[in-house]
């Protein structure tokens, strides 16, 4: 029974939880504390990625606000999108938008998704989330903090 | 397995096929409607020889000193019925196959006389009688294995058939000599009668070689390595042939040698009812390991046929072990699952063959890695095969159900108070056919899902096309037989019954099932209704379905959306499940007994070790009781030959040296 002991010794980890944020657009689905979202990596360096990771993770606990990942767009609500969009992969992103059943809403993550970031003069590059899909919230930074990627989710999930 | 190529796409390459003046045309409709006629005669007379008196003929002439005797009693009528209505069905279907793909002379003569020495077998009611109508039998199924002869798998295949079938031969043949001189006889009645006399020594010796030769013939371990090879290489109707009626041969010589003449008199030891279900036991598990990493369609369905031989055997081996224990009406429960399954077997093994057979002639493909999207391309095919599949994989509606849950309730069921032996070896053969019944459902999945639905896989399947009328006409009578196995086996009761009542040594004459609407087992609390069964589960899906249409009725118009395909633009066969890949998991889990030929080779770049120029996978399903138990054998053999060849210089003086010393040493032996 180690990991019993595990649990007492560890104690609670997880970052308490900041007050709610303004809701920035309702619930796809209509209901609060359920988003249900697909993670599709653009053209990342893996540094929104690696924050993504820390927003999921036991310390900051996404999942508490009602925010999941799942593993297919025909399971999801919306899609949570990184990086630039590279000309090979622009394609790609819409078939992953399009395999979204509507109503879905679109979460840019980083600097890149939003605006470019340092990429956007890239010759690989054919423009921003924005420019491909309809973006519905953005979180800035480069990359954003886990708490800054959370506050986002909660604006969407209501909780 | 490589792609193979069918004689129709094989055989203008290699220059080597009938010019089309010299063809006989008519040949095609006369050799199939011979062999149905045959068939059709052996069903009339098998159902007549079950419900009527037994027959006998004599027929001093035909054979010196001994003549031809031919007795029919229910137990060969049941054989001879199942080979009959098999023949039907095949000589149906090869009217339409034959012309297809240009069957020369040969094979078109020797079709209606492997059927003529098919039916002879259980018919003989002598030694000799037995023993021609065997080689008949064997002999031309020789030929029909080598029809396509041009190709060198098909040569090979037919070499090792052909030893290994005689090499059974010669194990039957020592036995029954045995037997007839210990016997006072050369009819199997009088041997009958004799039987008593036969000391156990005899007896044990004949059970030994009995079960090799005929096991041989019936394709259980260790001598099931000729069904895989031959089986696939021949043309699908003798396939089927050989698969639904050839191999019950070996079946019937088992019950007619073993239980029923060896067994008049006293009770069978114990060991002989053991061996029998070891070695059953055995060739299920190992065949339907066999069959679900195989790759090749027709292989698949051989390496299922010595599942099904083995899932036979386990309940014959049951059968004598529960009778000679004192518990004659589980033993009867038992040798009824025996010979509905051995019947069920036919009827799903032939339409499986003949399934193949038209998928073969349609696309020149038995690779299941090739194979996929004939649902669209052959669909009364694909439900055939579909219909042999579920028939195969022993799911309720499928033609194998009755006879494996009689299997298994006759095991569950056995009474094992005070018997060891009984107590250990009935839970084991449980787990066994419960392992087998499993793998067989992975087996046939793969095989119908991968070789029939989805995309396919190569130009030659999209280019598939429905077979001939004949061809489906075939495969309809098999198909109607395997669906009256899952629905009403009651119709097979009264024949069934007839049969039992021949074989009282095990447990024939106690009350067997009684099958009526309602499946009961006396003296057991168990019963099943597969007619009640199907009915309910057809009412479940209309209901399901009525109810699903019932639920949306107020919904919007479905929004149609392109197939996820993770992002890329268009789903394609390459990404697809194939039979290996299906396959790998099992492959994975019984490593140990599969030992699979893996090879992988990676080549770096010349510059780093780091990077990889091209990574090289290659792996080969090897049977691998062939390699451990053939291999050696085959290498002894050919040593010992290599060895005694140095003595046949071909010089004349030297053989005559050799005569007048052979002569020289007889002279002193016998002085």
């Amino acid at each position: 029974m180690s990991w019993i002991g595990k649990i007492a010794r560890v104690g609670r980890m997880v970052e308490p939880a900041q007050d709610a944020p303004e809701s920035a657009i309702a619930p796809p689905t209509g209901v609060t504390g359920s988003l249900q979202l697909r993670h599709v990596d653009s053209g990342s360096c893996n540094g929104c990625e690696l924050e993504i990771t820390g927003a999921f993770s036991p310390v900051y606990d996404a999942e508490r606000f009602g925010a999941r990942l799942v593993a297919s767009p025909r399971h999801a609500d919306g899609l949570l999108a990184t990086g630039v969009v590279t000309h090979n992969m622009r394609q790609p992103l819409l078939n992953t938008f399009n395999a979204v059943p509507e109503p879905r809403v679109v979460i840019a993550v980083g600097d890149c998704a939003c605006n470019g970031g340092v990429f956007s003069k890239g010759y690989g590059v054919a423009g921003t989330v924005g420019d491909v899909v309809p973006v519905d919230v953005e979180v800035p930074g480069c990359p954003p903090t886990p708490q800054q990627i959370i506050t986002a989710l909660r604006s969407v999930t209501g909780r | 397995m490589t792609t193979t190529i069918s004689a129709s796409h094989a055989a203008p390459a290699l220059g080597e096929g009938p010019p089309a003046a010299n063809r006989w045309t008519g040949g095609p409709t006369l050799s199939g409607g011979l062999t149905a006629v045959l068939g059709a005669i052996g069903l009339a007379l098998g159902l007549s020889v079950i419900f009527g008196q037994p027959r006998h003929l004599q027929i001093d002439w035909l054979v010196p000193l001994v003549g031809v005797r031919l007795d029919l009693d229910p137990l060969g009528g049941i054989f001879i019925a199942a080979t009959g209505a098999v023949a039907i069905a095949v000589g149906i279907y090869a009217i339409g196959y034959s012309k297809r793909e240009h069957w020369g002379r040969f094979p078109l003569i020797t079709l209606p006389l492997f059927v003529a020495g098919l039916l002879l077998v259980p018919a003989a009611g002598s030694v000799t009688t037995f023993l021609l109508a065997w080689e008949l039998m064997a002999a031309a199924s020789l030929v029909l294995v080598l029809s396509e002869h041009q190709r060198e798998e098909v040569r090979c295949a037919g070499l090792f058939y052909a030893v290994m079938t005689q090499l059974g031969f010669v194990a039957i043949l020592v036995a029954l000599v045995v037997l007839s001189t210990a016997g006072a006889g050369d009819s199997f009645a009088t041997i009958a009668a004799n039987s008593d006399h036969l000391s156990s020594g005899t007896r044990n010796a004949v059970f030994l070689l009995t079960v090799l030769g005929f096991g041989s013939k019936a394709g259980l371990l260790p001598l099931h390595a000729w069904l895989p090879k031959a089986h696939p290489e021949a043309p699908s109707p003798v396939s089927a042939l050989m698969s639904a009626a050839m191999v019950n041969m070996g079946i019937y010589g088992i019950i007619r040698i073993d239980l029923q003449i060896l067994g008049q008199g006293h009770a069978s030891p114990q060991w002989w009812g053991l061996t029998l279900m070891i070695v059953g036991a055995a060739s299920a598990v190992f065949g339907v390991l066999q069959a679900s990493v195989a790759t090749d369609l027709k292989q698949l369905l051989a390496y299922s046929t010595t599942e099904n031989m083995g899932l036979i055997t386990l309940a014959l081996g049951a059968a004598a072990l529960l009778s000679s224990a004192g518990a004659p009406t589980v033993a009867a429960i038992a040798l009824t699952a025996a010979l509905l399954h051995l019947l069920s077997h036919a009827s799903f093994k032939t339409l499986g063959f003949l399934a193949a057979g038209s998928v073969l002639a349609a696309t020149g493909l038995r690779d299941l890695d090739k194979l996929g999207g004939l649902a669209r391309r052959m669909p009364v095919t694909t439900v055939m095969f579909g219909i042999a599949a579920l028939g195969a994989s022993g799911l309720p509606l499928g033609a194998g159900f009755v006879s494996e849950w009689l299997l298994l309730q006759s095991l569950i069921h056995s009474p094992h108070d005070s018997n060891t032996l009984l107590a250990l070896a009935m839970p084991l053969s449980v787990g066994a056919v419960a392992l087998t019944t499993g793998l067989g459902i992975a087996a046939m999945v793969k095989a119908f899902g991968v070789g029939f639905l989805a995309r396919p896989r190569s130009a030659a399947a999209e280019a598939a096309h429905e077979a001939p009328a004949s061809m489906l006409a075939g495969m309809s009578l098999a198909a109607v037989a395997c669906v009256v196995f899952a629905v009403a086996p009651i119709i097979f009761a009264p024949s069934l019954q007839r049969v039992l009542a021949v074989l009282p040594t095990v447990g024939g004459d106690a009350a067997g099932p009684q099958f009526s609407t309602i499946l009961r087992l006396p003296g057991v609390a168990g019963s099943i209704s597969p007619g009640l069964l199907a009915v309910a589960l057809i009412i479940t899906v209309l209901v399901a379905l009525g109810l699903a249409r019932w639920g949306v009725r107020h919904r919007p118009a479905p929004a149609v959306a392109p197939l996820w395909a993770c992002g890329a633009d268009a789903l394609n066969s390459r990404m697809q499940y194939t039979a290996t890949s299906f396959a790998e998991p099992l492959q994975r889990v019984f490593d140990d007994i599969l030992r699979p030929d893996t090879n992988v080779e990676v080549t770096h770049f010349a510059e780093s070790q780091y990077l990889v120029e091209k990574v090289t996978y290659q792996a080969r399903m090897v049977d691998p009781v062939e390699q451990r138990f053939y291999t050696p054998v085959v290498l002894a053999v050919t040593t010992w030959a290599q060895l005694v060849r140095r003595a046949h210089t071909g010089s004349v003086h030297l053989y005559l040296a050799y005569g007048a010393t052979g002569l020289l040493i007889v002279l002193l032996v016998a002085r």
